[in-house]
């Protein structure tokens, strides 16, 4: 199997194309599992009540948020690698998913915190560093946003996502080492509820629909930045000209 | 079966606000993003089918 | 190699030395920005000794921030940049002589500062000496760190509020252990923790800085 063939964007763009109701499809059925899972399986929480079925997205959410930040870099350090134009591409579709998860995961943070920490908003080591998160993300995103040149916009971006990777890291613990010290100011998390299998099963299902959706609506979103940038080549003119 | 009617599905015990508030800010999100890809793929189909046809004269 | 960068080092200097107006800017707004707290938050001494080190580091860093948006700008806009980085050297040699240069311009100023600032936020001198310790070790890593931020953002409209969303993120380790440096002696509970943890970031920075800004730079530039 050659895979250049599938980073022309010639191949990706119609190839996209054809996957993209796929992901979407898998993504609305697992969503539609892992909510019955959720709501009507997995059994009222003996501390928590029926509060902890917040987990159910935020969990899923906040393991996203990382993981694409992380597949972003990945996408980020093979362009500038490989200078393969493709790549840049992806990296960008993922961001504003990956932002869009921070954000859905601070959101459930802070209605799972009022009722059990009876704060909206607590210093907490994980909440903290999710915020840092979604900074970086804005950070790429405003970057990208502010350079016109394509070229320059993917590198620029790439670098600064690499830079954010190894970050990442070092500021969860500092952020961690940071909340200890300060333990008697903010209340720390108490350990999650003992989980019942069928929550974890329910949390995986809800983390696998993410994942889907995600693959679809990136590779959605690719497809538009593909087409935008090679309008100039025949397939796209011809694409262009063949619907009206 | 965990709900013994709809009204006990809505209340969540007495979490409603915070589980409805959660899920609820999730779906806005999910069709605000899906939506907000839709239009920017229409937008940029019409705009480069227009800069095609100032090419073309 | 070493010429290389001390010629580097001292040309930024000096043309710093030309224009000292703007040099004074950022230190000013670093004055400015500690004494308008106790006037939003009141003159209360132990309130004041409890934020003093994280109100002294947050405007170090603001401060850092605000010189960075020159670091690169001129020699960009007169082309001596591009023949800099034709030169036989490591771009990243440049890179780190150029973030060496806005240390010891922009950062050593911050350190003997702060403890005036210090006093003023009623800090004992046992950590009046952990501030400066702090910052010493901590201005280079802002100064590394923004290299790449100010080399990422070159020529953009608007670069200068554009390098603060990229950076100060990358900032937090180090407001976190500079900060808790201090309030570590002002806790009783030791500074050393804090303090190698940040020199271990400086170290990491010293590593990878300056060959990022050099790509960074090489890619705003083409």
């Amino acid at each position: 199997m050659n895979l250049y063939r599938y980073a022309s964007p010639a191949t990706f763009h119609p190839l996209a194309g054809r996957l993209v109701p796929w992901f979407a499809g898998l993504a609305a059925v697992l969503a539609a599992v892992g909510l019955y899972i959720g709501f009507f399986v997995a059994p009222t929480d003996f501390q928590q009540g029926e509060g902890y079925r917040i987990i159910f997205i935020h969990v899923p959410a906040a393991w996203m948020s990382m993981f694409i930040y992380v597949v972003m870099a990945f996408w980020s350090a093979i362009g500038l690698a490989f200078n393969t134009r493709l790549s840049f591409i992806l990296a960008r579709a993922l961001a504003p998913t990956g932002a869009m998860f921070t954000f859905v995961a601070l959101w459930t943070g802070a209605f799972w915190g009022k009722p059990m920490w009876g704060a909206w908003w607590v210093w907490d080591a994980r909440l903290t560093s999710e915020l840092i998160l979604l900074f970086l993300y804005v950070g790429v995103m405003a970057l990208q946003a502010a350079i016109d040149d394509p070229r320059r916009a993917d590198r620029a971006g790439a670098l600064l996502n690499l830079v954010g990777v190894i970050n990442v890291p070092i500021i969860y613990f500092s952020v961690k080492w940071w909340n200890t010290l300060h333990q008697g100011a903010s209340v720390s998390l108490t350990r999650a509820p003992s989980m019942a299998e069928t929550m974890l099963w329910g949390m995986l299902v809800m983390a696998l629909a993410a994942w889907m959706y995600t693959i679809a609506v990136a590779l959605a979103r690719a497809r538009t930045l593909v087409l935008e940038r090679e309008r100039r080549t025949d397939w796209a003119r011809a694409l262009l000209e063949g619907k009206a | 079966m965990n709900w013994e009617s709809w009204q006990a599905f809505w209340a969540m015990g007495g979490y409603g606000l915070y589980v409805w508030g959660s899920f609820g800010m999730t779906a806005l999100c999910v069709v605000a993003e899906v939506w907000l890809v839709r239009r920017r793929r229409v937008q940029v189909w019409q705009k480069l089918r227009r800069m095609q046809a100032w090419d073309a004269q | 190699m070493l010429s290389f960068l001390f010629t580097v080092v001292r040309r930024d200097i000096l043309l710093a030395a030309r224009r000292r107006g703007d040099w004074l800017t950022a230190q000013f707004f670093f004055v400015m920005v500690v004494s308008l707290f106790p006037l939003g938050i009141g003159p209360e001494p132990t309130m004041l000794r409890t934020i003093g080190p994280g109100v002294v580091w947050v405007a170090a860093l603001l401060a850092t921030l605000l010189s960075l948006g020159r670091l690169f700008a001129d020699d960009h806009r007169d082309g001596s940049l591009e023949q800099l980085l034709l030169s036989p050297y490591p771009n990243a040699l440049l890179a780190l002589g150029k973030a060496i240069a806005h240390w010891i311009i922009n950062g050593i100023p911050l350190l003997l500062i702060a403890p005036v600032l210090g006093i003023q936020f009623n800090l004992p001198a046992e950590a009046l000496a952990v501030l400066v310790l702090s910052l010493a070790i901590g201005t280079p890593i802002l100064s590394l760190l923004g290299s790449i931020g100010a080399a990422l953002t070159l020529g953009l409209r608007g670069g200068g509020t554009l390098i603060t969303l990229l950076i100060l993120p990358l900032y937090v380790p180090a407001l976190i252990f500079g900060a808790g440096a201090v309030d570590g002696v002002l806790a009783g509970t030791g500074a050393e923790a804090h303090l190698s943890l940040l020199g271990a970031l400086l170290v990491m920075a010293l590593l990878i800085a300056p060959w990022i800004s050099a790509l960074a730079l090489k890619v705003s530039v083409e």
